[in-house]
C-alpha cells in the first residue's frame, strides 16, 4: 500500500503544515520509502502482547504520581509572555476567530 | 600550575586543580573561552557564547571555594546542548521556530549543574529538535568533526561532542532519544552515557519523543561522566516520569570494587553478552576490528564474553521511527505561533497562520517526522502502525531481559561505520535511519547505555564501543568503562590541531 498525493495533502492539513508543491512531491517519495521498511512490522504476530507505552513498565509497575492540590507557582505572566509573537494587556493575540 | 595545558584537563582533574588552588575558575573559564574564540568558527559547535555571564559564574564559583565550599564540579566550565532551556541565554533547539526564544526558567538538569557550581560557557549546536544523526539538520549551521572537518560529528548532540573532542570544554550535556549521546560520542572519540529512562529529569528539555528522551553527560572519561551524572540526576517532581529514588553517587559506584576482583583483573566475573545481531555482515570491517580490540581488553581485565541474541534488532528501526515521530508530532503541535516562537508575517486567518508559521519555522526533517507521526496516529492507521509498534517495543524490551539472564552487560558497536562525510547521505532519510540500528533497541527498552572509545578506523576516525546495562545499572557501566580507561589510552587521544 503506497501513499497518494491526496494522502500527503490530507496528512499535511491534519498536521497544520502548508507544503509547497515541490515539498509535497519530495515527501510522497520519502514517506513511501520509509513505509517500505515499516512493512516488516506487520509480519510479526503480536496477539496477546501488551503495548509498552513507557519503558520501565517492562520490568515494574509504573504508577502516575499525583501532586498535592495546592498552589506552587507564582505569577510569571510577564516572563512567560516575553517570547510571545503578539501580546496586549497580558493577553496572547490571535487573528479574529469569531465574526 | 598543572604541567598539562588547562584545556587538556578533564572534569575530575580540573576539579582537583581548583581544589588545590593551582588554578581559579576564572583562569580556566578565560582560557577555554579563548579556545572557543580561536577554534569554533571552523567547528560550529556553539550557537551562543556568553563570555560575561561565564566569567561572572566563574567568579561566583571562586568565591564559593574561597568561603570553604568543596565540590568536584565547583568552578568547572561546561556547555549545554541547546535543547535545554536556560533562563539567562537564548534557547533554539537548533530550530528557526525558536529563534530568539528566551525561557522563563532553567531546565532541571541545567539548574542542578548550576547549583553544583559549574560554569556554562554557552549553548551547543544540535540537530533541529534533536532529530538527526549528523548535525546536518541544525537550522543554523552544520558542525564539523574535529578529527576531520569534512566529516559529520554525529547527532543529534553533535555540537556537544565536537566541543568536548576539540577540548573547548571538558564536558557538555547531551540528550539521547535514539542514540543522540552515544553515536556522536563514538564519532568524535569521547565518552558519553545515556542513563535509564527516568534517571534524569526531562523538565525543561525541549520534548522530542517523551517516552524515549533522556539527558546525559558527554566528557572525555567515564570518571568525568560519573561526576556529572551524579549532579544531573535524581528525582524531580516536575517530571511525571522521573524515577522516585534517592540521589546516587555514581562516582562511588564506579570506584566500588567487584566481588572477587583483583588488581590485575578488576572485571573478574563480569559476563559481557555479545548479541550476534550487533555483528552483522554489513558492519564495517574497521569498526568490527576496533570493537573486537576493546572487547579483548575487557577480557584481559577479567571479563568473560558470552554469545547472546537480540532477535528483533532490525525491527527496532521501524518501531522507533513510528513511535518517535508519533510522539514528536504531538509534542511539536505546541509550536503554533501563539505563545512563543516564530509567527508568519502574513496570513488570512487562524488556520492559515498555524500552517504558514509551521511551514516557515520547521526544517525538512522535522516536517517529515511530523507527517509520519500524524499519519500513524490518524484514524484507521493507529492500530496497524502505532499500536503494533508499541507491542513490538514490549517484545524488544523482553528480548533484553532474556539476554540479561545470561550476562551482566551487553556490548557491541555504537554505529555500523565511522563518521561519514558531510552531505554523503544525500536526500534519502531512510539511509540515515538504518544507521541507527545498534542504538535504537536500548532506547526503546529505556536501558542505560554508553559509548567508550576503543580505537580508530577508516581515515583515522574514532570508533566507540557500546555498553548497555540492565535498568539502573549505570554504576556497573561506569565501573566497566573506567576499568577499560585505566588500562588503555584511546580516550586520551586528541584530534590533531586541538
Amino acid at each position: 500500500m503506497a501513499l497518494t498525493p491526496q494522502d500527503v495533502s490530507r496528512i499535511a492539513n491534519l498536521a497544520r503544515l502548508e507544503l509547497a508543491e515541490s515539498e509535497q512531491a519530495a515527501l510522497l517519495g520519502q514517506l513511501n520509502g520509509f513505509f517500505s521498511i515499516v512493512e516488516q512490522m506487520s509480519a510479526v504476530d503480536t496477539s496477546g502482547v501488551e503495548p509498552l507505552y513507557t519503558p520501565l513498565s517492562a520490568v515494574q509497575e509504573v504508577h502516575l504520581r499525583l501532586r498535592e492540590d495546592r498552589v506552587t507557582e507564582t505569577d510569571q505572566r510577564a516572563l512567560n509572555q516575553r517570547s510571545a509573537p503578539a501580546v496586549e494587556d497580558g493577553l496572547f493575540l490571535v487573528p479574529k476567530v469569531i465574526e | 600550575m598543572s604541567p598539562k595545558p588547562l584545556h587538556e584537563l578533564g572534569v575530575a582533574e580540573l576539579g582537583r586543580a581548583l581544589a588545590d588552588k593551582a588554578v581559579s575558575s576564572r583562569e580556566a573559564t578565560q582560557q577555554l573561552l579563548a579556545r572557543v574564540t580561536a577554534h569554533d568558527t571552523g567547528l560550529g559547535a556553539f550557537l551562543h557564547v556568553d563570555m560575561a555571564a561565564a566569567l561572572a559564574a566563574a567568579d561566583a564559583a571562586d568565591a564559593r571555594r574561597a568561603a570553604g565550599e568543596q565540590g568536584a564540579l565547583l568552578g568547572v566550565p561546561l556547555a549545554h546542548k541547546d535543547i535545554f532551556v536556560t533562563q539567562d541565554m537564548p534557547t533554539t533547539a537548533g530550530s528557526k521556530m525558536l529563534d530568539g526564544y528566551q525561557s522563563p526558567f532553567d531546565a532541571t538538569v541545567v539548574a542542578r549543574l548550576k547549583a553544583a557550581g559549574t560554569v556554562s560557557l554557552g549553548k551547543l549546536n544540535c540537530d533541529e529538535f534533536a532529530m538527526g544523526s549528523a548535525n546536518e539538520n541544525s537550522a543554523y549551521k552544520p558542525v564539523a568533526n574535529p578529527w576531520d572537518a569534512a566529516r559529520v560529528p554525529g547527532g543529534s548532540s553533535g555540537g556537544s561532542a565536537a566541543a568536548v573532542a576539540a577540548r573547548l570544554v571538558p564536558a557538555a550535556t547531551g540528550t539521547d532519544t535514539g542514540g543522540s549521546i552515544r553515536q556522536p560520542a563514538s564519532f568524535t572519540g569521547i565518552t558519553g552515557i545515556k542513563p535509564t529512562y527516568g534517571v534524569c529529569s526531562r523538565y525543561g528539555m525541549i520534548a522530542f519523543a517523551s517516552s524515549l528522551d533522556q539527558a546525559g553527560p558527554m566528557a572525555r572519561s567515564a570518571e568525568d561522566c560519573a561526576l556529572l551524572l551524579s549532579a544531573m540526576s535524581g528525582f524531580d517532581e516536575r517530571d511525571a516520569t522521573s524515577v522516585q529514588q534517592p540521589a546516587q553517587d555514581f562516582h562511588a559506584q564506579m570506584l566500588a570494587a567487584r566481588e572477587g576482583a583483583t588488581a590485575a583483573q578488576p572485571l573478574k566475573g563480569l559476563r559481557i553478552g555479545l548479541p550476534k545481531e550487533f555483528f552483522p555482515a554489513g558492519l564495517s570491517a574497521d569498526v568490527a576490528k576496533a570493537v573486537r580490540e576493546g572487547l579483548a581488553q575487557l577480557e584481559k581485565l577479567g571479563a568473560t564474553l558470552v554469545d547472546v541474541s537480540l532477535p528483533r534488532t532490525e525491527l527496532a528501526i521501524p518501531v522507533y521511527y513510528i513511535i518517535a515521530p508519533a510522539e514528536a508530532s504531538s509534542n511539536l503541535s505546541r509550536f503554533d505561533g501563539v505563545k512563543f516562537g516564530h509567527r508568519a508575517a502574513e496570513y488570512s486567518d487562524l488556520l492559515d497562520m498555524y500552517k504558514k508559521t509551521r511551514a516557515q519555522g520547521f526544517g525538512a526533517e522535522v516536517k517529515r517526522r511530523i507527517m509520519i507521526g500524524t499519519y500513524v496516529l490518524s484514524h484507521g492507521y493507529y492500530d496497524a502502525y502505532y499500536l503494533q509498534a508499541q507491542k513490538l517495543r514490549r517484545m524488544i524490551a523482553d528480548d533484553f531481559q532474556q539476554a540479561f539472564a545470561h550476562c551482566d552487560l551487553i556490548a557491541g558497536p555504537v554505529a555500523p561505520s565511522v563518521a561519514w562525510k558531510a552531505g554523503e547521505q544525500g536526500d534519502d532519510p531512510v539511509k540515515a535511519y538504518l544507521a541507527d540500528i545498534f542504538t535504537l533497541p536500548g532506547s526503546l527498552a529505556g536501558l542505560p547505555g554508553m559509548s567508550v572509545p576503543v580505537g580508530f578506523g577508516e581515515g583515522g576516525m574514532p570508533v566507540g564501543l557500546q555498553l548497555l546495562g540492565n535498568y539502573f545499572k549505570e554504576g556497573q557501566l561506569l565501573h566497566t568503562a573506567h576499568a577499560l580507561q585505566q588500562a588503555t589510552d584511546w580516550h586520551q587521544q586528541a584530534p590533531a590541531g586541538y
